[in-house]
This record gives C-alpha cells, sequence and structure tokens, in this order.
C-alpha cells in the first residue's frame, strides 16, 4: 500500500502537469460540495431557529408573517398547473409516439418549439401570463392566471419525459397487445401507458420542483396577495413570491431565514422523490 | 361506435401535440404586437444604443441593460463553466464509487434549489463578503456573477457529464497505451472528444445566465447605468422588467415589454445556434 503510494508519487514527480490536473478536478468537486454545503448549512442554521409555530397561523398579518397561507396556495397552485399540463404534455407525448409515423412533420415541429419553450426565462413567462391571461382573457391577477402560465412553463418538461419513457417500452408489448385483438387506443392505455407511468412520475415532480421554485413568472401573472385563495380567481401568492416579499421589506430578516428553511425542505423532498422515481425506471436519468 | 372513440381520441392527441406550437405563436404574437411598436414609436437604435434610461424624461434607451446583462453573464461563465467542467471530469473519471452518489444528489439539489433562495443567500452572505473585502457597496456586478455562477454549476456539470460518459472507452485506453498518464489521457484523448456536449452544457449556462431574474434582483444593485467596473452596480434586461413593470403604464409599460421582446429575440439566437451547431456535429 504505502509503496504503492510512493511509485505514484513518483510518477507525479516526474509528471507535474498530470498532479496538477489531479489537484484541479478534486478542488473544482471539492468546490460545488462546498457551495451547496455553505449554502444549505447556512440558512439552516439561521433558520430552524426561527422556525415559531407563529409562522404556521392560518392568517397573515404585518405583525406575524405567517408563511401557511403562501404554503397552501403553493399547493393549490401546483395542483392546478399539473391539471392543465399533465394531460396536455401526456397526450402530446401519445401522439408523438404512437400516432405520428415516422418523419411527421409535427414530430419536428413539436420538438423545436417545446426546446424553445424550455429555453424561455420565467420573466418573458410572466410577461406573456399577464398580457394573455391577465389582460386578453380578462382572468385578472388570480390562481388560474399563475396556472395557466406555470403548466405553458412545464408542459415541454413533461411533453419531453413522457415521449421519452413510452419510446423505450418494447415495441413487442404493442404487437402483443394487438395480436390479442386490442384496438390502438386500449393498447396505449392499458399496455404502453403502465409501463411508462415511473418515467412520468419523474418529469412530473422535476415539474413540481419547478413551479414551487418560481417566483418571476407568479408576480404579475398571481400576484402578490398573501392569503389563502378563496377561488381560483382570486389573487395569491406562493411560497417563493412570499419570501421574496418579505425579503425585501428589511424587517423580517428571521421570518425570511425561517421561509427559506421550509422551502428547502420542500425542495430536497421533491429531489428525494425524483431520484425514487428515477431508480423505479432502471436508472435513467433525464435532466430537466 | 368504437370506431369513433379511436377518431375522437386520436385528434384529442393530436391537439394535446399542437398546444407547444400554439404557445410559442401565443408568445410571439402577444410579445411583439406590444413590444414592437413601442420600439419603433422610441426609435430601434434609440431604444437599443441609447444609454439614458429614464422613464418619467421619456428617455427610454435600454443599452446600460443589454451591457448589464452580458457582464453579469460573462462573469458567470468566467467562475462556472471551468469550475463546472472540471467538477463533470471528476464525477466521470476520477470519482471514488463511494463520493459520487453524493456528488450526484448535491448537483441534483443544487439544480432544484430556488431562484429567490439563492438570491437571499447572496443577499446576506456575497454581498457583506464583497463589501468588506473588495469596498463599494457590495450589490455589483462581481457579487452577480459569483452568485449567477453557482447557479449554472448544475447546468454545465450535468450536461458535460453525461457527453463526457458517452465517449468510447477505447479513447481512454489508447491513450493510456500510448504511455500517457491517467489525467493526460482523460484531459487529451477524452476531453476533446467531448467537446460539442461540453460546448451545449455551456450555452444552457449561458441561457439561464441571461434568463435568471429574481436572484440577479436581490445582489445587483440595479442602477440603470453603464457599469464603470465589476465593483459597481448593474441592472439586467430582465431585472428592468420587474423593477418597473408594477407601476408603469402606457409607453414605459410597452418600453420594458420591448425589453422582454430583446431578451426574447437573445434567447431564440441562442438556441437557434446550439440547434444548428448540434446538427452540423451530427
Amino acid at each position: 500500500m504505502v509503496r504503492n503510494l510512493k511509485r505514484k508519487w513518483l510518477a507525479y514527480e516526474r509528471d507535474p502537469k498530470s498532479f496538477f490536473l489531479l489537484f484541479s478536478v478534486w478542488f473544482a468537486a471539492f468546490l460545488t460540495m462546498f457551495a451547496l454545503l455553505f449554502i444549505i448549512a447556512y440558512i439552516l442554521i439561521k433558520g430552524i431557529p426561527n422556525l415559531s409555530p407563529e409562522l404556521f397561523d392560518v392568517r397573515y398579518t404585518t405583525e406575524n408573517v405567517s408563511l401557511l397561507p403562501a404554503l397552501i396556495n403553493t399547493l393549490l397552485i401546483t395542483l392546478l398547473s399539473l391539471l392543465f399540463a399533465v394531460p396536455v404534455g401526456i397526450g402530446a407525448a401519445i401522439y408523438l409516439t404512437e400516432y405520428a409515423g415516422r418523419g411527421n412533420k409535427l414530430v419536428r415541429i413539436a420538438g423545436i418549439t417545446a426546446e424553445t419553450l424550455s429555453g424561455i426565462p420565467s420573466i418573458v413567462y410572466g410577461l406573456f401570463g399577464s398580457l394573455f391571461f391577465v389582460k386578453y382573457l380578462g382572468l385578472g391577477l388570480s390562481l388560474l392566471s399563475g396556472a395557466l402560465t406555470l403548466s405553458i412553463m412545464i408542459l415541454p418538461l413533461i411533453m419531453r419525459t413522457t415521449e421519452e419513457s413510452l419510446r423505450s417500452v418494447p415495441d413487442s408489448y404493442r404487437e402483443g397487445s394487438f395480436g390479442l385483438g386490442a384496438g390502438k387506443l386500449r393498447t396505449v392505455f392499458s399496455i404502453v401507458l403502465p409501463c411508462a407511468v415511473p418515467g412520468i412520475l419523474s418529469g412530473v415532480i422535476l415539474g413540481i420542483g419547478r413551479i414551487v421554485g418560481e417566483s418571476a413568472a407568479l408576480i404579475f401573472t398571481a400576484g402578490t396577495v398573501a392569503e389563502i385563495a378563496t377561488s381560483i380567481f382570486s389573487s395569491a401568492r406562493t411560497l417563493s413570491v412570499h419570501m421574496y416579499s418579505i425579503s425585501g421589506e428589511g424587517l423580517y430578516i428571521d421570518q425570511t431565514y425561517a421561509t427559506a428553511v421550509v422551502l428547502l425542505a420542500v425542495v430536497i423532498l421533491i429531489n428525494w422523490l425524483s431520484a425514487l422515481a428515477v431508480k423505479k425506471t432502471g436508472g435513467k436519468k433525464t435532466d430537466g | 361506435m368504437k370506431y369513433r372513440k379511436e377518431k375522437a381520441m386520436k385528434l384529442l392527441f393530436f391537439l394535446a401535440a399542437c398546444v407547444s406550437a400554439a404557445a410559442v405563436i401565443l408568445i410571439c404574437i402577444f410579445l411583439f404586437a406590444s413590444g414592437i411598436p413601442a420600439i419603433r414609436e422610441i426609435g430601434v437604435f434609440r431604444f437599443l444604443l441609447g444609454t439614458k434610461w429614464k422613464p418619467a424624461n421619456n428617455l427610454y434607451g435600454i443599452f446600460p441593460m443589454i451591457v448589464g446583462s452580458l457582464y453579469v453573464t460573462g462573469g458567470a461563465l468566467l467562475i462556472g463553466v471551468p469550475v463546472g467542467i472540471l467538477t463533470a471530469v471528476f464525477m466521470a473519471r476520477f470519482c471514488p464509487k463511494y463520493i459520487y452518489k453524493g456528488l450526484k444528489t448535491a448537483v441534483n439539489l443544487m439544480a432544484g434549489i430556488p431562484s429567490v433562495v439563492y438570491g437571499f443567500f447572496g443577499l446576506v452572505v456575497i454581498v457583506p463578503f464583497v463589501r468588506e473585502n473588495f469596498g463599494g457597496r457590495g450589490m455589483s456586478v462581481l457579487t452577480a456573477s459569483v452568485l449567477l455562477g453557482l447557479m449554472i454549476l448544475p447546468t454545465v456539470i450535468s450536461v458535460s457529464e453525461t457527453s463526457i460518459g458517452a465517449v468510447p472507452e477505447n479513447y481512454y485506453e489508447g491513450g493510456l497505451a500510448l504511455g500517457a498518464s491517467h489525467e493526460r489521457s482523460v484531459f487529451y484523448t477524452v476531453l476533446p472528444a467531448a467537446k460539442s456536449g461540453i460546448f451545449a452544457g455551456v450555452v444552457l449556462g449561458i441561457g439561464r445566465a441571461v434568463g435568471e431574474t429574481m436572484a440577479v434582483m436581490m445582489v445587483a444593485g440595479n442602477q440603470a447605468v453603464i457599469p464603470d467596473g465589476i465593483l459597481s452596480g448593474v441592472r439586467t434586461l430582465t431585472t428592468n422588467i420587474v423593477l418597473e413593470m408594477g407601476y408603469s403604464a402606457d409607453l414605459h409599460r410597452e418600453a420594458l415589454i420591448g425589453t422582454a421582446v430583446v431578451l426574447f429575440v437573445f434567447i431564440l439566437v441562442v438556441n437557434l445556434a446550439l440547434s444548428l451547431f448540434k446538427r452540423r456535429v451530427k
């Protein structure tokens, strides 16, 4: 062991460049890890002592900037966005993989537009949402406008992950189903889709992660009212928007730390769930 | 009956597949229809190259913001790209198994942290650090660059790692067989072969850095003037929109939408360049 190390060291002495390269990759990896751990540790250490029960009060007041309403709104807006994005995304992926033939034009167009959508900055989505959903369709600053905006934002993610997992279902499954006399629709719904569920799920979870973290697209679509939304037409802030609003006022630094802890906890939970879903698909990973 | 159901569902799926295209078209129509007239009214050159942004005096020049976006993005790349690529190399070729899992989880988690949390961290940690060690007010090009550099790390790392991992093993073995050390073999044969994938990762990183809004707004100072050094405040295209959209009206509002048009076109050009590049490589 020791002799081995010594031999290695001698080799590096003769070849300092190799040693420099080795050092730099270790250093970079260390830096990455350190940055993340530092951010998380800093937020947790500063935030956990401030996690008081008052912050989970149902009512938001200027004395007590409770985060519970925002948390509930986040949940509502997530559900609402998924309600739009998941059926459309899965339907689109089904058409593109199961119905469209080779060289179909729509496949190319859908691919290009989905890629374009996933590159658009969230503030541009926010502006579009405020022009189209809020003003043009007259939905006003509301949960609905926000959810529709977000659903366009996560649509490409859900489309792509679903498409990938549908494509990974072997053709022999489909042929077997056709051979037993099932129609196309039945084959898709009872054979192909069930096989693709874990992959679709990991896409949905990534989408949830984006929704939870989003703020720029929501300020001008869902607004910043800090109370629990009473209907889908009432304006409401999500947890990220809430954290942004109270951090800007300078009076609630402690509460901002606490809110950050809650946000981080949600994100860590989502990451864990998505890792679980990925494991179920057999280690295939799609980056979002 | 059954046949009709099949047809109807096929039509539904078809419509769903058209949604993404429809969304892109709608976004283009609504942004351009509200932004272009304003740009025309102000004058294309006065809008793009004007150095004064003073809505109260009817001066709408977004050149400072364009420069600001470029500075901040450039700074982020300077920090994020070397660290990102080296970390990707580490993960693909140097990493002991027991570290790999932790590092992979860390990178995924980094990608998932909301930008407000990054922004707040920047505000309470990086801003004071810069103020005390480099001078100035702390809210600066430097601060925003460091923060954005952190934020683009996961994008650069995961895309680069995938492409380094996809390089055939015999490239590496060929290097070893010629007497190169493990490090030289990786850096001189594997890394050049993964070039195009790494480039794609960097471009995605640029997209993320240019489009980032909230985190930059919290740490950049937001003065609408061309920064005269890395320690002076800066305003980017994205933050210009968020800062003033809330209270703007008429031409001011349309000028902000015009800012979004410029941003949108910029992102489209970057994406187009990337897909052209990908096609050429194929």
